[in-house]
This record gives structure tokens, sequence and C-alpha cells, in this order.
């Protein structure tokens, strides 16, 4: 066996987030020679751009929660929740934007540590836990909500608006959120004590208990964290659209965990990767639009994304198996 | 001489088994310790007790002198206690650096972690205990490692972290002659520089030739506590534990 050098070195120690940019790079391939009209003009990438960072502040914080061995399903109305706050004290207590904005995050945080808590000291499996939580905190938006949905016209004239969903050279600005996000997550996935104790709880989290990490608090940080993420995306939703509505966020249920395995992170934890989960998630945001725009009936989207989401997991079966 | 830790009358339970029983021992500077006792004799359990993994129901843990409350693994890492787990307590796909630092990494404001500073001490550590091979380094994954090769990578996160005492749980279990050797050069240089060992062993011919001074467990008991001088060879070390368990009857 020789030493891998130079390049051979990178594509091995990277191989996780370079398929994942390959299926990124062959859809968009496939879609430009179907449709090049379409995928040649800069408005369809801009539309793409509206909400491929909703997707991606979902799915970032999903990686680390899938590194560490668990699952947060509660997300997609930990979303809706985040933002009712955000439309509802806004519309109905006055509240200046900025603040709401302030208290949503806070509201998504402390749902993401209320879940962290049910998976730590109620001792359920994350999966049902949160499907629990999902149903749970949607519920209560119904009724809470009496179904009817909040609209917040004024914010349009906030100055925290343009800088946070405004156009930057056509460019949506929450691309350059969405953009900070990623750096500041993969500084803390790849270079923070919280990262590397995600890493380790997702491996073997006897050993991390053994060697002193904190394995509770570090799976109750990684839900809040979640949480986080929830929240900003449920605010960026309701920022670009105006309007809070009861099903807020439900859609990107599947999507945004598509994205993650479509990403390259694997089911089993203690590995993953941040800049796969962009690809993944670039590769989810433009299905859903690249389909339709291919002139293909809107029929065909559930069908591809499937398509895509099992050959791109057969595709990273070739990193190989866990290593024990 | 002030003990570096002692154990005082612990109980430990595990529903309706008692694994510990009113258990007391301590280590002393510099001393190396050989726990003995046979299988489900409560060994693993009494070190695991020992080191902040479990809580114990009764009993007192001292430190230096000062009876300590909430003990666990992370105030016994700020104790300077390091152990060697039987299991090796790894992470198997990441690499050999974050395995050594795992828990105590180096860090900058913020949590940040010194990635360079953590890659050249890790360098550092791997050559010293004996990892030649240029296919390894900082950043290989320790699950590609061999067993021996994990437990150096075990025992070196020991000596990084300068412990005052090293528990190693069954550290030759299933080691190679030469591995097994490398382990007690080991301990023979942790106690050349002071430190103290608590060893726990199967093989009571590994535990005489290292230890100053041996504990005996049975069934949750501390049945006995020799001296070197009470033991001259590992025959007669073996007759003691023998008579224990069987009361004299053979």
């Amino acid at each position: 066996m020789q030493k891998k050098t130079g390049l051979v070195s990178y594509l091995s120690d990277n191989s996780r987030p370079l398929s994942s940019f390959f299926y990124f790079a062959l859809i968009m391939t496939i879609f430009f020679a179907a449709a090049p009209e379409v995928f040649f003009a800069a408005k369809f990438h801009q539309a793409v751009m509206t909400t491929l960072p909703i997707i991606i502040f979902l799915v970032i914080p999903l990686v680390f929660i899938v590194t560490m061995g668990e699952i947060d399903l509660s997300f997609a109305s930990i979303f809706g929740f985040a933002a009712w706050i955000f439309a509802g004290s806004i519309k109905y207590f006055g509240f200046d934007p900025f603040l709401g904005l302030l208290v949503g995050i806070a509201g998504g945080a402390a749902l993401g540590i209320f879940m962290g808590c049910l998976v730590v000291y109620g001792r359920i499996s994350s999966l049902v836990a949160s499907l629990g939580a999902l149903f749970l905190i949607r519920g209560f938006l119904f009724v809470v909500s009496d179904s009817k949905s909040i609209t917040i016209i004024e914010i349009r004239d906030h100055w925290m608006y343009p800088l946070l969903v405004g156009k930057f050279y056509g460019f949506p600005m929450q691309l350059f959120w969405a953009a900070l996000f990623v750096i500041i997550s993969y500084f803390l996935y790849h270079r923070h004590v919280f990262g590397a104790h995600v890493h380790h709880v997702g491996d073997n989290p006897d050993s991390a208990a053994q060697m002193g990490v904190n394995v509770d608090l570090t799976r109750i940080y990684c839900f809040m964290f979640c949480g986080i993420g929830a929240g900003i995306a449920g605010i960026f939703s309701t920022l670009i659209n105006f309007t809070w509505w009861p099903t807020q966020g439900f859609g990107f249920l599947l999507l945004a965990i598509a994205g993650v395995f479509v990403g390259g992170t694997p089911t089993w934890g203690g590995v993953g990767t941040i800049l796969g989960a962009v690809f993944g998630s670039g590769v989810i945001a433009y299905m859903e639009t690249g389909i339709v725009a291919m002139g293909w009936s809107g029929l065909w989207r559930q069908f591809f994304n499937g398509l895509i989401i099992i050959l791109a997991l057969l595709g990273h079966r070739f990193h190989g198996n866990r290593i024990r | 001489m002030e003990p570096i830790i002692e154990l005082k009358n612990v109980t430990k339970k595990f529903g309706g088994i008692t694994a510990l029983d009113n258990a007391s021992l301590h280590v002393d500077k510099g001393e190396v310790v050989g726990l003995i006792g046979d299988n489900g004799a409560g060994k693993s359990t009494l070190i695991k007790t020992l080191v902040g993994v479990h809580k114990p129901d009764n009993g007192d843990i001292i430190i230096k002198g000062q009876k300590v409350n909430n003990w666990n693994t992370k105030k016994a890492r700020e104790a300077k206690i390091e152990t060697v787990f039987q299991d090796r307590a790894l992470t198997p796909q990441q690499s050999i650096v974050w395995n050594i630092f795992m828990g105590k990494e180096l860090r900058h404001p913020f949590g940040f972690i010194k990635v360079k500073e953590q890659i050249d001490e890790a360098n550092k550590i791997i050559r010293e205990i004996g990892f030649t091979s240029k296919l390894i380094d900082a950043n290989s994954p320790v699950g590609n490692l061999s067993g021996g090769e994990r437990q150096g990578v075990a025992i070196a996160r020991a000596i990084y972290n300068d412990a005052d005492l090293i528990v190693l749980d069954e550290p030759t279990t299933a080691l190679s002659l030469i591995e097994t050797q490398k382990v007690f050069d080991f301990v023979n240089n942790v106690k050349a520089k002071g430190r103290s060992v608590l060893f726990i062993g199967h093989n009571i011919f590994h535990v005489f030739d290292i230890s100053d001074r041996f504990i005996i467990l049975d069934r949750g008991h501390v049945v006995h506590k020799l001296d070197k001088n009470d033991v001259k060879t590992p025959e007669e070390l073996i007759k003691v534990m023998k008579d224990t368990v069987t009361g004299g009857k053979s």
C-alpha cells in the first residue's frame, strides 16, 4: 500500500462533497442541454436562488443532527412556529421587525432545546420524538391561528427588508446570508469544539462520554442549532412572501432531509459534509423548478426527485462502509 | 504520603446486583498498583466509578485529600486522571488527532480548535509511541489502525495529558508480545517520572511484573491488599487469589 499524495489524496479526502458536486453538475448539464433557452437566462437562476437559501438554512443544521446519529423532523413545524412568532409579534403586538426577528429565532431555538431535552431526558428515539413534535407544533399553530394567515406587507418599508431579502445585482440578498450561514457552519463543524464533539458523539457516544465529552449537552445544542436554522428559514420565507400561513414550511420536510443525504452525509453518524449539503440543496432546489422549466409536466417532479435521491445514494456507496 | 486518589466504602449497584460492596482503595504518588480479580469480580466497575463513568450509590471519592461531589469523567480528567479503557474509548471514524484531543481540545477563544498545534503535537506523539509507518499520520482515521496501534493512540492520549494517575484497564488484552512489552515500557516510564499507575489485568504474570502493590477484588469486595514483599512470585499471588475464591479448599 502506498501513501496517497497530492491530487489523489485531496480527491480521496473530499470524495463526499466532490461527488455531491458531481451530481449537481450532472443535473445542471442535463438541464442546460435540454432547455438552454430557460437555463441560460439569468432570471431563471435568480428565481431558484430565492428559495435555495431557505433549503440551505434547513439542510445545514440537519447535517449536524445526522452526523450526531440522530434525526429531526420537527424542523418543518419549528419553521412555521418561528415565522408565526415573527409575523404575529409585528402584526398584533407592534414589535419592531428586527425585534420580531430576534424573538422568532429565539422561539425556534427554544423549541430546538425542547426537542433536545425530549430526546436526551425523555429517552425517546429522535425519529419518534420529532415526528410527534412535528404534528404537535403544527397542530398548535392551526389552533392558535384559527388556520388564518398573517400578512405583514408593511415590512417592505423597514430598513431590514432590503438588507435581508432585497436584490443585489439581481440576486436575492438571502443568498449572501445563506453563504454566511454556510461559512459559519463549516467552521463550527470542522474547526470548533462543538463540531468535534458532534462527530465523536455520532461515532461512539460511550467513548465520547468516557473522555469527558458532555454527550447530553452536545445533543441538546445540536437540536437547538436545528431550531435556529428552521427559525431563520421560516422568517426569511415570511419576509419573501410578506405572509405567514399555517402550513408554512411543511413542504420542505422531505426535501430538506433528501438534501442532507444527496449531499453525501451518510445515515450512520460520525461523518458528514457541509459543502456536500450545499450541493445537495442545489440539486433539490433545481430539481423542483428544472423539471417544469424543461417543459415536462409538474407531475413528473416527485418522480425525478425520488430518482435522483436513489441514484445519488447508490453513488455515495462508493465512499465505502462505516469504519469500525 | 497523601494519596492521589482514594475510594472509601464505595458501593455500586446495578438493579438488584451489587457490583461493588464497601470497596476502599487508594493510590499513592509514584506507585504502580495492580488490581486483580476473576471475571465478574467488579474490576471494571471499580475503575469506572473511580474515573467518573459510574456514579457510586454510597461512599466517598477523595482526590488529593479533598472529597469530591458529582464526580464525572470531565472532572476526573481535570484532576489529571487519565484512563486507557478496555474498549479504548476511541471514535474509529475520526482522525488520530481528534481522538488524542477528544474532550481536551486545544482551543482558541470562543472554542475554535487550534488545528495546526493539535496536528503538530499529534504527529510528534505518534512518532514517540513508535508509529514508524509513513502511511499513518495525525489525520489517518483510527479505524484503519491495527489493534496494537489503536491501543497506542489510547495510551498516547494519556501521555499527552500529563496525568498524575493513569488507569490502564486490561491494556495487554489481545496484544502481541512486542506490543505488550511496549505497554510495560510505557508503565515503567510513567513510574520513573513520578506518576502513578493503576493497572487492571487478567494476566497475573503481567500484573506481578510491573506492580508495587496488589489489590484483589472478589465479587465486589476488596479482599486483599498486598505489598510486593508479601508475595515473592506470581505463583504465590495466584495461590492467594485461589484461596480467597475457594476459601482455602482446592
